[in-house]
């Protein structure tokens, strides 16, 4: 998905903008910013914290899928007659005798637009064939493994290779240019320096810690969805059309994600399946995900192969960039990975082509991962730099510093706030980058050779529209009501803090409701978007909240402002007084509202998407970032290390600097997978994703998280919102894997193109020793 | 998971009598003992095992560890991982040992899984795991899908055309170097099984793993007195830091007398079909001055039959590291 596309499903073209940052304003407070820790650490520390599958109700009964042996054919028969004799076994759904399940159209986005059980074709290994519900799950998962399945195979293809024959540029089926400048072909062919490599990055399956699930109740007219869902608001827009019924007939809930990854982002089959199920049986059902099924049956990261040309000339001036790349996506789907998201604005560079093209395969429908597009595309730019520096005998610092541009070349307009330059300049201070010795294998530690590489990052920034209802209540609290969800990143922090800067109510007197469908819809969290969009909304309601305060105070009886007119008085840090007068002469909000005999202040806001802004058009908007990576290889061993990361993000104003620099750590441990370890591989003999489990699919282990050191630019981005806050849950991934197959090649020699590096591949050529 | 009887055993005896009663003790036993279930419960979840009885043994008097009469050790057969791994008098003479178990699992399934439990851990063949798939280890005469198949982590010693399966013990390896026995009761009586006895190569019947029959119960392993001046090393080599099973591993017990290799025992993890006891390697450092060079010939000698898969070849060179620095480590004057 583009990240424009990504713009226009959180609606940013809606609404009126919100206030942009006033140079001249006052800051905000210091709660702004500080680390204050996650509000909701105590309920995940004592387990009170309730996930998806958490939720448990009278009657409930248990869903277990079956799934496809096959990649792809027909289903012949089903014989589930032993499993419906067994005991417990309430039903058993397929296609011959599911109540239909429809596609979405109007509205919101699904993840695959097949819904579950449509007919009898199999698209790929382990696609839902059937479920069994029964009494319990063990019972469920007994009788599931019992149900025969006959299939008339057809040929498939999971080739890792995507060198398909493809139709002409330009023609059905043919690659997509998604940027075009200058002339490149021209420009490549006459430049003196040149690089011209494809770049490959696997299938990577997003694994957060909580699998997803889905708990259904059918009350005889609604239906309560208990998910984990990155979008409760897409989620109910969808399902709803999934089922068939109106959308105030279906209500999502997720107050606690166990992370996402953007594997959350849209609804799954289970989903409906579940919903089906209970609807049939009118008894809840809980269906959840195995470690396995999260391989085939909730999205992945494609492959992409990405052939990239650069032309230079001697003195390191780019004169023609290139990308050419191409992703596999599924037979339902066209999932097009946005490989060249950073490509047409990271260098300055006259002339640019970028072109994409699908390659289908039999796997499940691919879905965004942090930082979809992006994160792929700049491996493939950022190792061109790299091997471009080499060919040029320039620092990769120093290369990347002399293409530093202030104009995005592309949109032909200023950056609202582009600092690449800084963060690459901090970053090599503080990673020590002056002591670097440029030739392969000329630094050691002991017996260890150490790699020193480095790469820019780039991703997104923009905001979607958004409504909040904000109350201020007599007892000295707030509560905050939102339709966005906290993934794990920290939004109900955020969103304290907000209501503290703008009332001096402590955070642990705000109550943060969010995660459910009924309440005023509220961003997607994804693309990095949702904190740049709830603020001003949050902001807008505790502000208009503030207000109905003023308006009592002037207006009650026995109020110490009866008679004042609302507009002479304000409120400072939770006291209201007339303007001009200090804050201590006057008197608490909440004594405000005894006196009028109020529970609570409310006030309802709401905010717009970047793209109602006309300010916005003049600019364009992104973060950006610079990461530097070192790596220790052993080759006595063949141990391959990555010792140290040091992490430089110009990310807008930091709201929270402790979860923020949270997410960036997480993400470079995050990249060290990306960079050594993770691929999903298919079975080429049946498709079936062979290494889904996690003894076999490995991760980071905290013992392989490098010494991290995470800095901020915090310099506020004018456009986005009166903080001047962007997001940075995705960009701390960019540019991580490159750095380290930069590093590698400078410990060893050796240039690692296919993700991820393996010690075979450092093991069998002339490496150094 | 298939439902199941679950039975306590008060004695010894008791198990040994209930587990008699299986048709068979390898693959598919309808009896089987339960002390950790770290391997087994989790086979059983996958439809892999599907015993009719699991017979729990955790409260049999099985977990001791002591000095034997001899000044070598008993190490009971419930004796948890960490237990031994921790164990002062395992820390201080057979450090291989702890090492071994040490770098194996996360210290949670190290608390759970015992030292007979480790003996039968099974393999971690992805083929074995998914029956969806023809494996010859859980449906003989299905055929073998790792040959041809995903297999960069599967065996190169000890294979055959049925099977490639890679025994993912550290424990074992160390007791192989160690020369370790396993005790055994059944309804034949007791034995003693030296551990080089004890496993079976798959040849064309992968599915029978060692040489236990029904009713056997493993109830200890001992481990020799150790050698005056001994040394032991036990180095494993894998793709992450922590947690993840051995590409290549090496456990080394060496006797290092003015310069002179007087013995060694060498075994290897992660590359054979079983835990892998290389006499080859030992015979070309026996008798012979420590050296790199010796090394790296002890190395070359202990994989000049491996016969690697379509994605395991690196794993020739890096066993052949592997043995050279735990070597280089075994014999550093202290």
């Amino acid at each position: 998905m583009r990240f424009e596309e990504f713009v226009e499903f959180i609606g940013s073209q809606e609404g009126a903008p919100p206030k942009s940052l006033d140079a001249n304003a006052p800051p905000p407070s210091a709660i702004i910013g500080a680390g204050v820790p996650r509000i909701d650490g105590p309920l995940k520390t004592t387990g009170s914290a309730r996930y998806a599958a958490d939720y448990n109700f009278p009657g409930l009964v248990y869903a277990v899928p079956v799934r496809a042996t096959i990649a792809s054919g027909k289903i012949q028969r089903i014989d589930s007659s032993a499993a419906e004799a067994m005991p417990g076994v309430l039903l058993v759904m397929h296609h011959g005798n599911i109540m239909p399940l429809y596609r979405n159209a109007s509205g919101g986005r699904n993840s695959e637009s097949r819904p579950a059980f449509e007919d009898e074709t199999v698209y790929y290994w382990g696609q839902y064939v059937a479920a069994v519900v029964a009494e319990t799950f063990e019972q469920a998962q007994a009788a599931a493994a019992t149900v025969k399945v006959e299939y008339e195979p057809a040929k498939f293809n999971v080739d890792p290779s995507l060198s398909d024959s493809l139709p002409p540029e330009g023609e059905p089926g043919g690659p997509r240019v998604m940027s075009n400048r200058g002339n490149t072909e021209s420009a490549f062919a006459s430049a003196l320096v040149k690089v011209d490599e494809t770049y490959i990055t696997p299938v990577e399956t997003h694994n957060p810690m909580e699998m997803h699930a889905t708990v259904a109740v059918w009350d005889g007219k609604k239906y309560t969805l208990y998910e984990s869902s990155q979008g409760v608001m897409n989620h109910q827009n969808v399902v709803s059309q999934v089922l068939g019924v109106p959308k105030e007939n279906v209500e999502v809930i997720s107050r606690f994600i166990g992370s996402g990854f953007g594997g959350k982002l849209f609804p799954w089959p289970h989903s409906a399946i579940a919903a089906a199920a209970s609807r049939k049986l009118n008894r809840p059902v809980k269906l959840t995900l195995s470690r396995k099924m999260m391989f085939s049956n909730s999205g992945h990261r494609p492959r992409t192969q990405q052939r990239m040309r650069l032309g230079a000339t001697t003195d390191g001036k780019l004169l023609s960039l290139q990308q050419n790349y191409r992703n596999h996506t599924s037979y339902g789907d066209d999932i097009r990975e946005n490989c060249g998201e950073a490509t047409p604005f990271l260098y300055s560079t006259a002339n640019l082509k970028v072109t994409s093209a699908l390659v289908r395969r039999n796997v499940g429908t691919p879905t965004p991962m942090r930082g979809p597009g992006a994160v792929p595309g700049l491996f493939a730019l950022e190792s061109a730099m790299d091997e471009l520096a080499i060919k040029l005998k320039k620092d990769p610092v120093e290369l990347r510093l002399s293409l530093d541009t202030l104009i995005d070349e592309e949109k032909n307009r200023p950056f609202s706030s582009r600092h690449l330059k800084e963060c690459l300049q901090l970053g090599a201070e503080k990673f020590g980058w002056s002591r670097r010795t440029p030739e392969v294998g000329s630094m050691r530690k002991g017996d260890l050779i150490l790699g020193w590489g480095v790469a820019a990052a780039s991703w997104g920034a923009n905001r979607g529209v958004c409504e909040t209802e904000v109350s201020l209540r007599a007892d000295g609290t707030a509560r905050v009501g939102c339709g966005t969800q906290d993934i794990g990143t920290g939004s109900y922090t955020v969103i304290a803090q907000v209501i503290t800067d703008k009332t001096g109510i402590p955070v642990d007197k705000v109550d943060v409701v969010l995660g459910s469908s009924a309440l005023p819809p509220g961003p997607t969290s994804g693309g990095s978007t949702a904190t740049a969009t709830f603020l001003p909304a949050v902001i807008d309601g505790v502000n208009a909240a503030i207000k109905v305060v003023l308006t009592v105070a002037g207006n009650t009886k026995d109020s110490p402002f009866e008679g004042k007119d609302p507009n002479s008085l304000t409120m400072t840090a939770g006291r209201v007084h007339e303007k001009g007068a200090p804050a201590a002469s006057g008197v608490s909000y909440n004594e405000i509202l005894h006196i009028a005999n109020l529970a609570s202040a409310r006030g309802d806001g709401k905010s717009g998407g970047l793209g109602a802004d006309p300010k916005s058009h003049n600019f364009s908007t992104h973060s950006f970032g610079a990461q530097f990576v070192e790596i220790e290889w052993d080759p006595g061993i063949a141990r391959l290390r990555v010792s140290r990361v040091v992490s430089v993000i110009d990310g807008g104003r930091i709201i929270n600097m402790r979860m923020a620099t949270n997410q960036v750590a997480g993400a470079i441990v995050m990249g060290v997978g990306m960079g050594l370890f993770e691929e999903t591989i298919y079975d080429p003999r049946n498709g079936h994703p062979i290494n889904d489990n996690f003894a076999d699919y490995i991760v980071p282990t905290i013992a392989d998280a490098p010494q991290i050191d995470v800095h901020f630019l915090d310099i506020p981005d004018p456009l986005l919102n009166e903080y001047g806050a962007r997001g940075i849950g995705e960009i701390g991934l960019a540019g991580i894997a490159p750095a380290i197959t930069a590093a590698v090649y400078h410990a060893t020699g050796v240039r690692v193109r296919e993700l991820p590096v393996r010690i075979e591949d450092l093991m069998k050529t002339n490496a150094v020793t | 998971m298939q439902t199941f009887e679950y039975r306590q055993s008060t004695s010894v005896d008791q198990a040994v009598q209930a587990g008699a009663r299986s048709k068979r003790a390898q693959q598919y036993a309808d009896v089987r003992f339960i002390a950790g279930g770290t391997t087994l419960v989790d086979l059983m979840k996958l439809d892999v095992e599907r015993p009719n009885q699991v017979v729990d043994i955790n409260g049999l008097p099985l977990a001791q560890i002591k000095t034997s009469a001899d000044g070598g050790l008993v190490i009971g057969a419930l004796a948890r991982n960490s237990a031994v791994a921790h164990h002062p008098v395992v820390q201080r003479d057979y450090a291989v040992l702890s090492l071994a178990l040490l770098s194996g699992a996360s210290p949670q399934l190290r608390n759970m899984a015992t030292t007979a439990g480790n003996l039968l851990q099974r393999t971690r063949c992805v083929y074995f795991r998914d029956t969806a798939h023809a494996c010859n280890k859980r449906e003989p005469g299905s055929g073998c899908s790792a040959i041809g198949g995903h297999n960069r982590m599967l065996a190169i010693l000890g294979t055959s055309k049925d099977c490639i399966a890679s025994n993912p013990s550290d424990q074992n390896v160390a007791l192989t170097a160690l020369e370790a026995t396993i005790q055994v009761q059944g309804v034949k009586g007791n034995q003693s099984i030296p551990i080089q006895d004890f496993y079976l190569k798959p040849g064309s019947t992968p599915n029978s793993e060692n040489v236990l029959e029904p009713g056997d119960l493993i109830v200890s392993v001992t481990l020799p007195p150790p050698a005056p001046d001994t040394r032991s090393h036990y180095l494993k080599l894998r793709d992450r830091a922590a947690y993840e099973f051995a590409l290549a591993s090496a456990a080394i017990v060496i006797k290092v007398n003015g310069g002179r290799i007087e013995r060694a025992r060498v075994a290897l993890g992660g590359v054979g079909t079983v835990p892998w006891r290389s006499r080859e390697a030992e015979q070309v450092l026996e008798g012979h001055t420590a050296d790199v060079a010796l090394f790296r010939r002890a190395a070359e000698a202990a994989l000049k039959d491996a016969q690697p898969a379509s994605e395991n070849g690196f794993k020739v060179e890096l066993a052949k590291r592997c043995i050279v620095q735990a070597l280089t480590v075994s014999t550093q004057s202290a």
